[in-house]
């Protein structure tokens, strides 16, 4: 408990560190560019300390549970015993079946319920006045997402360089935006960074981290990132798809 | 009793951080038991840590919503009636950066980077020089996101069509792609996705739903949004470009 507590003390410090560039130049602003006193000084200065303590604790509880859940569960759904196979030989890439369907869950799951996007959704059937639903734009977001984690967890266990499925990924999206209704335009590229939320990042991170390093002959310095790339760029291409779909079907009950 | 107390601000506010883990739990405890079937590894430490997430981002969100929140949008707003350009693009730039600086999972990404890279013998495995290459790969992303926010402002001050630039920002990842060591690619097209959650994200479109708003001929439907996806496309960049001077 005691090494609970001076690691906390330790993380405290640091996040003091980091926030103070932050009120800096909220002050220079204020003070020297606006001149003008601070609203609100006594529930500013108490906030402030609600965002250090929350960031201190949200640090802490990171380290001692989303990396060690993320890793913990590729280790288990990747060992050689759970798979098949005995140890230091490696599998054909579809026995680690479980592994899809677990990157595939959780990148669904976490992206329906997520506040950001269910803003954006709120603002993108705004935008197409009603004929973008909000929960068609978060199923398919999140489909996305859960396709995106899939098919990157297929990526680390295959080895294949990452800058190819890139590659392909933006010139679907380069396609994709000379056919899109405009004013989606800006909107679905807004999805791909709105998806992966505080929490998600580091057990998605830690998730592949931890599968390249149980797969045999995957180095985790260089195939165990991805994960997080792959979730900001499948919604873009589901948003878009989705808008030239609605698009499309709306013109076609129009004229016919 | 049920219903008023889940009316009450606060509480409301701790079951929203509750419920960006509820899925998590519910699709780990269904691989535990069903798929798995063995007793969850470290099951109490992890209890303790998920507490400690919830409790962590609750205060956070709070602070930020009575703190950084309202200034912020009062200084986009103050700002672009000031009409100084030199002030409005150099708020931009550090208001992109400072949040960055601060993103709870940029600073766990960067840390996890550090020991990966040590581990696999690309970094001297000293803990200083561990400490230097996580700062410096936040600092590289803040900055990044600070130019991407400064961009994104001129980008709704001219009226620029965004795809232009997103493509022309997709044509130079992949051109530096192809210089960047391999130990960097996979961490650095990661760091487009990480920069944008908690902090970012409401502050950037603030800004620039409030920028599109008070400039004639800009709806800020369309234009106000677009920030964070440059937001997304320049930490790539740089992070690759930060790698260079690593290995």
């Amino acid at each position: 408990m005691s090494g609970l507590f001076t690691d906390f003390i330790n993380i405290l410090l640091s996040t003091l560190l980091d926030v103070v560039p932050i009120a800096a130049i909220i002050l220079f602003f204020q003070l020297v560019v606006l001149r003008q006193p601070i609203p609100h000084l006594k529930q500013v200065l108490i906030g402030g300390i609600y965002v250090i303590l929350g960031l201190a604790f949200f640090l802490l509880g990171l380290e001692k549970a989303l990396f060690p859940l993320g890793d913990i569960m590729a280790g288990q759904l990747s060992s050689p015993a759970f798979i098949g196979v005995a140890d230091g030989e490696s599998a054909p890439w579809w026995s680690y079946y479980w592994i899809y369907l677990f990157a595939f869950l959780i990148g669904f799951s976490t992206t329906i319920a997520e506040p950001s996007l269910i803003a954006v959704a709120l603002k993108a059937s705004e935008v197409s006045s009603g004929t973008i639903s909000q929960w068609g734009l978060r199923v398919t977001v999140a489909l996305g997402v859960a396709f995106a984690l899939a098919l990157g967890a297929y990526r680390i266990v295959s080895g294949t360089p990452l800058y190819i499925y890139i590659l392909l990924g933006y010139c679907v999206v380069v396609v994709q935006t000379f056919f899109a209704p405009k004013p989606m335009v800006a909107l679905a590229y807004d999805s791909g960074g709105v998806t992966t939320s505080t929490v998600t990042v580091p057990i998605v991170a830690a998730l592949g981290i931890g599968l390249s390093t149980s797969v045999p002959g995957s180095n985790p310095a260089i195939d165990g990132f991805g994960l997080i790339a792959f979730a900001s760029l499948f919604p873009i291409i589901s948003v878009l798809a989705y808008a030239q779909f609605m698009h499309f079907r709306n013109t076609k009950t129009k004229y016919s | 009793m049920i219903a008023t107390l889940s009316k009450h601000p606060l509480l409301k506010k701790l079951w929203s951080a509750v419920t960006d883990l509820v899925p998590i739990a519910l699709v780990v405890v269904f691989f535990q038991t069903l798929v798995i079937r063995q007793p969850f590894p470290e099951a109490g430490e992890i209890a303790v840590g998920t507490l400690f997430v919830v409790l962590g981002l609750f205060l956070f969100i709070e602070g930020l919503e009575m703190s950084l929140f309202p200034i912020g949008d009062a200084m986009a707003y103050a700002l672009t009636k000031k009409g100084s350009l030199f002030w409005l693009l150099l708020f931009s730039f550090l208001l992109g950066f400072s949040t960055t600086v601060a993103e709870p999972a940029l600073i766990a990404i960067a840390k996890q980077a550090g020991t990966i890279a040590a581990d696999a013998g690309l970094l001297d495995p000293n803990p200083e020089v561990v400490e230097r290459y996580s700062l410096g790969l936040r600092l590289s992303v803040a900055a990044s996101v600070g130019f991407a926010i400064l961009i994104g402002v001129i980008r709704i001050l001219k009226g620029w069509p965004i795809y232009y630039l997103i493509i022309g920002g997709y044509i130079l990842v992949m051109i530096i792609t192809t210089i960047a060591p391999e130990e960097i690619i996979g961490l650095a097209y990661d760091a487009g996705g990480v920069t944008t959650s908690t902090i970012t994200v409401p502050l950037v479109t603030a800004l620039g739903v409030g920028l599109s708003t008070s400039i004639k001929g800009r709806s800020p439907l369309t234009d106000g949004f677009g920030l964070v996806a440059f937001a997304s496309l320049l930490p790539m960049m740089f992070v690759m470009i930060y790698g260079l001077f690593w290995f």
